[in-house]
C-alpha cells in the first residue's frame, strides 16, 4: 500500500493539488479498482471529460425529456428564428428547433460511437489476442490482414460499405468498425508480446491452466489496459467519422437529428445565419474532448509507469 | 561422447525397496535450437525422487537444472527447446510419451512448480484469494463461495497471518516472504505426488529463507510428496535435503546423500562448490572461488566438461568424458546412493 501512495505522490507534476486522499483513512483497505479510480479522479482533465460524457450520455438518454421541441416537427411559419426567444438555439431552414435536433443529435452520436468502437474492440482483442499469443504463421495472416484495412482511408472505405449497405445507423457502425479494429488488435498485439512471456503465465501452464484459460484469464486481463484507454479516445474519433459521414450525405438519412446533418443543412447558410452550424460544432468538438480526455485519464490510471 | 555410459544408480535405487520412484528421470536430454546451432542444455540426466524423499539439485545458472525441471514439467519453450532422449517416468508411466491433454492433466493435481519470483510469478491482476481458489474451482469444480474458503485454509496453513482478512489482497500488497508462502500454497493445493521448487528462496531476504524453507518442508513430511529442491545455494539444502545431485553443464557429475557430500565430496566441482561457502573459522582469508567461466553449451569441452576449471585436470580429463560411476570406501564398500564422474574420485574422496 505504501508503494502504491509513493507513486501517486509521483503523479504531481501536472495536477500538484490532487493527491489529498492518503492522509485521513489511516488502514483503509484498497482495492486495485478503488486505487484505479482514486488515480483517475486526481486527474483534473479526467474528471472534467467524465462530466462532459456524463451530459452526453444524459442527453442521450433522456432525450425526449430535455428536448423541448419534437426535433423533427417543422414549424414553417417560423423558419431560420435566430436564437432566443422561443427557439433557444434558433430554428433551421425548415423551421425545426435547433436545441433539440443537437439533444437528439446526442443519441445517434453516442449510439453510433459506443457501438463501432464496441465492434471494433470485439473484432481486434479476438484478432489480436490470437495473433499476440500464437505468433509465428498466425500471426503474420493475421496482421497482414489488419494491414490491408488499416492501409484504407477510413471515409473511402466507410463510403463503399454504405453504398452496398444502404445509409442508416448499422450500416455507419459496421463501416466504422471494419476500419478501426487493426488498431486495436495491434495494440493487445503488443503488449501480449510482452506478456506472454511473463513469469505468471508460465506458472499458470504449470498449474495445469489450459491455453484458452491462459489467454482469457491471464494475458488480455494483463494487456487490455491500453485497449481500454484507446478505446476511449476512439469514440470521439468514431462521433467525428461519423459526423462527416453524415456532412457528406452517407451516413444516417439526412432528416434524422444528427449532428453532421445540421452542419450539412448549415453550409448553405455560412456567413449568413452561422448559429445553424456554430452550435453543432460546439457539440462535436466538445464531445471529442470529453472523450479524449477520459482515455487520457484511463491510461494514466491503468498504467502506473506511463509517468 | 554420447551417453553410452550405463546409469548408475538407477538400477541401484529401483533395487533397493520394491517401491516405484514418484519420479524418475532416465537418461534425459533437453536441447535447445538456436541460430547459433543446437545448444546441449541437459546432457542424459537420472535422478529419482520417492515419496516423502527431497532431492536437492544443485549448479550454477546453466547448468541445465532448471531446463530439467521444465522438462519434468512439460513446460519448455518448445520450440525452441525440446526432449531429445530420454524418459520421464512419473509412478512409473513415461509421461513423454502421453498426448499434451493428458500431462496437462497431470499437472496440478499431481505434480506442480514454485517458482523463484513469486511477484512476477502471480497473476497481478487478480486478487490470491482468487488465484488459490482458481485451482480448485478448475480443477475441482468448487463454488465460489467453497473454493474462497479453501483458499482461507491454505493461506493458513502456509502461516500467513489474518488470511481471512487478505484473502482479498492483490499479490504487491504481501512482502516477499508472504509472497512465496502463496505460491507454495497455489502448488500444494491439490496435494499433488511431486512438487519441484526452482529456487524458492533466491528471491528472499536471508532471515525469511530459512523460514520458507522451513515451512515447506514441514508441509513436504506432512503430505508425503517427492520434492525437487533446485538451488545453487549449498546452505539451503543442507537442512532439509535428504540427496543432492549437482548438476555441471547438463550433466550430473555427483550425487550423494546430503551429509556424505559436505563430508567427503567425490568429485573436483562439488569440493570448490564447498570451499567457496564463507565460513566463520577462515574469518580473514580470501574467499576460494571456482576459477573460470561456466562452459558455453553451444560447443562444451571435450572429455569432462569441468576440466579447464579443475584445479586437479590431468591429460586424460581433457580427452575423455568420465562416466558417472558408483563410489566406494577405501576397502572396496560400496557407499550407497553414491555416484560421481570423476576420472579422480579415488583421489578426491581418499586425498
Amino acid at each position: 500500500m505504501t508503494e502504491l501512495t509513493k507513486s501517486d505522490a509521483g503523479a504531481g507534476t501536472a495536477q500538484t493539488a490532487a493527491v489529498p486522499a492518503e492522509a485521513e483513512p489511516a488502514i483503509k483497505r484498497i482495492t486495485q479498482w478503488g486505487e484505479i479510480r482514486h488515480r483517475f479522479m486526481a486527474n483534473r482533465l479526467a474528471v472534467v471529460g467524465l462530466i462532459i460524457v456524463g451530459l452526453l450520455l444524459f442527453a442521450a438518454a433522456f432525450a425526449p425529456l430535455l428536448a423541448p421541441y419534437d426535433p423533427l416537427h417543422q414549424d414553417l411559419a417560423n423558419t431560420l428564428a435566430s436564437p432566443g426567444g422561443e427557439h433557444l438555439l434558433g430554428t433551421d431552414a425548415l423551421g425545426r428547433d435547433q436545441l433539440s435536433r443537437i439533444i437528439y443529435g446526442a443519441r445517434i452520436a453516442v449510439i453510433i460511437g459506443l457501438a463501432s468502437i464496441f465492434l471494433a474492440c470485439l473484432i481486434g482483442v479476438v484478432i489480436g489476442a490470437l495473433a499476440g499469443y500464437f505468433g509465428k504463421a498466425i500471426d503474420s495472416v493475421l496482421m497482414r490482414v489488419a494491414d490491408v484495412f488499416f492501409a484504407f482511408p477510413l471515409l473511402i472505405g466507410a463510403i463503399v460499405i454504405i453504398i452496398v449497405m444502404g445509409r442508416g445507423v448499422a450500416p455507419v457502425v459496421i463501416s466504422l468498425a471494419v476500419f478501426s479494429w487493426p488498431t486495436v488488435s495491434r495494440l493487445l498485439r503488443s503488449s501480449i508480446l510482452s506478456v506472454r512471456e511473463a513469469d505468471y503465465v508460465l506458472a499458470a501452464r504449470a498449474l495445469g491452466a489450459g491455453t484458452t484459460r491462459i489467454i482469457v484469464r491471464h494475458i488480455i486481463p494483463n494487456s487490455i489496459a491500453a485497449v481500454m484507454a484507446y478505446a476511449a479516445f476512439s469514440v470521439g474519433s468514431a462521433i467525428v467519422a461519423e459526423a462527416a459521414l453524415s456532412f457528406l450525405g452517407v451516413g444516417v438519412s439526412p432528416e434524422v437529428a444528427e449532428w453532421g446533418n445540421m452542419l450539412s443543412a448549415g453550409r448553405d447558410f455560412l456567413g449568413v445565419k452561422d448559429y445553424l452550424w456554430v452550435y453543432p460544432s460546439i457539440a462535436i468538438v466538445l464531445t471529442v474532448l470529453g472523450f479524449v480526455f477520459v482515455g487520457d485519464g484511463l491510461r494514466d490510471a491503468l498504467d502506473p509507469k506511463l509517468r | 561422447m554420447t551417453t553410452s555410459h550405463v546409469t548408475a544408480d538407477v538400477p541401484a535405487q529401483r533395487g533397493t525397496d520394491g517401491e516405484t520412484p514418484v519420479l524418475e528421470v532416465r537418461d534425459l536430454h533437453v536441447e535447445f535450437k538456436t541460430r547459433e546451432g543446437i545448444v546441449k542444455a541437459v546432457n542424459g540426466v537420472n535422478y529419482s525422487v520417492k515419496a516423502g524423499e527431497t532431492l536437492a539439485v544443485l549448479g550454477e545458472s546453466g547448468s541445465g537444472k532448471s531446463v530439467t525441471a521444465q522438462a519434468i514439467m512439460g513446460i519448455l519453450d518448445s520450440p525452441p527447446g525440446r526432449v531429445a532422449k530420454g524418459e520421464i517416468l512419473f509412478k512409473g508411466q513415461d509421461i513423454l510419451q502421453l498426448p499434451e491433454a493428458e500431462r496437462r492433466k497431470l499437472r496440478g493435481p499431481k505434480m506442480a512448480m514454485i517458482f523463484q519470483d513469486a511477484l512476477s510469478a502471480l497473476n497481478p491482476v487478480f486478487s490470491v484469494g482468487n488465484q488459490l481458489g482458481e485451482m480448485f474451482r478448475v480443477h475441482q469444480g468448487m463454488s465460489k463461495k467453497d473454493a474462497k474458503a479453501k483458499a482461507i485454509e491454505l493461506m493458513d496453513r502456509v502461516k500467513i497471518p489474518a488470511a481471512r482478512s487478505r484473502v482479498g489482497d492483490y499479490p504487491h500488497q504481501f512482502s516477499g516472504g508472504m509472497r512465496q508462502r502463496i505460491m507454495i500454497a497455489m502448488a500444494l493445493a491439490l496435494e499433488p505426488d511431486l512438487i519441484i521448487a526452482d529456487e524458492p528462496t533466491t528471491a528472499l531476504d536471508v532471515t525469511v529463507q530459512a523460514q520458507v524453507m522451513d515451512l515447506l518442508a514441514e508441509l513436504q513430511a506432512e503430505y508425503h510428496m517427492g520434492l525437487i529442491l533446485i538451488t545453487h545455494d549449498l546452505g539451503v539444502v543442507a537442512d532439509v535435503a535428504d540427496k543432492i545431485a549437482v548438476m555441471y553443464a547438463g550433466r550430473i557429475v555427483e550425487q550423494a546423500p546430503v551429509h556424505e557430500l559436505y563430508k567427503r565430496p567425490a568429485h573436483p566441482y562439488t569440493r570448490g562448490l564447498l570451499d567457496s561457502i564463507p565460513r566463520l573459522d577462515q574469518k580473514g582469508q580470501e574467499l576460494y572461488a571456482i576459477k573460470g567461466l561456466p562452459p558455453n553449451l553451444l560447443k562444451p569441452p571435450t572429455g569432462c566438461a569441468f576440466s579447464p576449471r579443475c584445479p586437479k585436470a590431468q591429460d586424460i580429463c581433457r580427452t575423455e568424458l568420465p562416466p558417472l560411476v558408483p563410489v566406494s570406501e577405501q576397502d572396496g564398500t560400496e557407499l550407497v546412493g553414491r555416484v560421481s564422474a570423476c576420472h579422480f574420485w579415488k583421489e578426491q574422496i581418499h586425498g
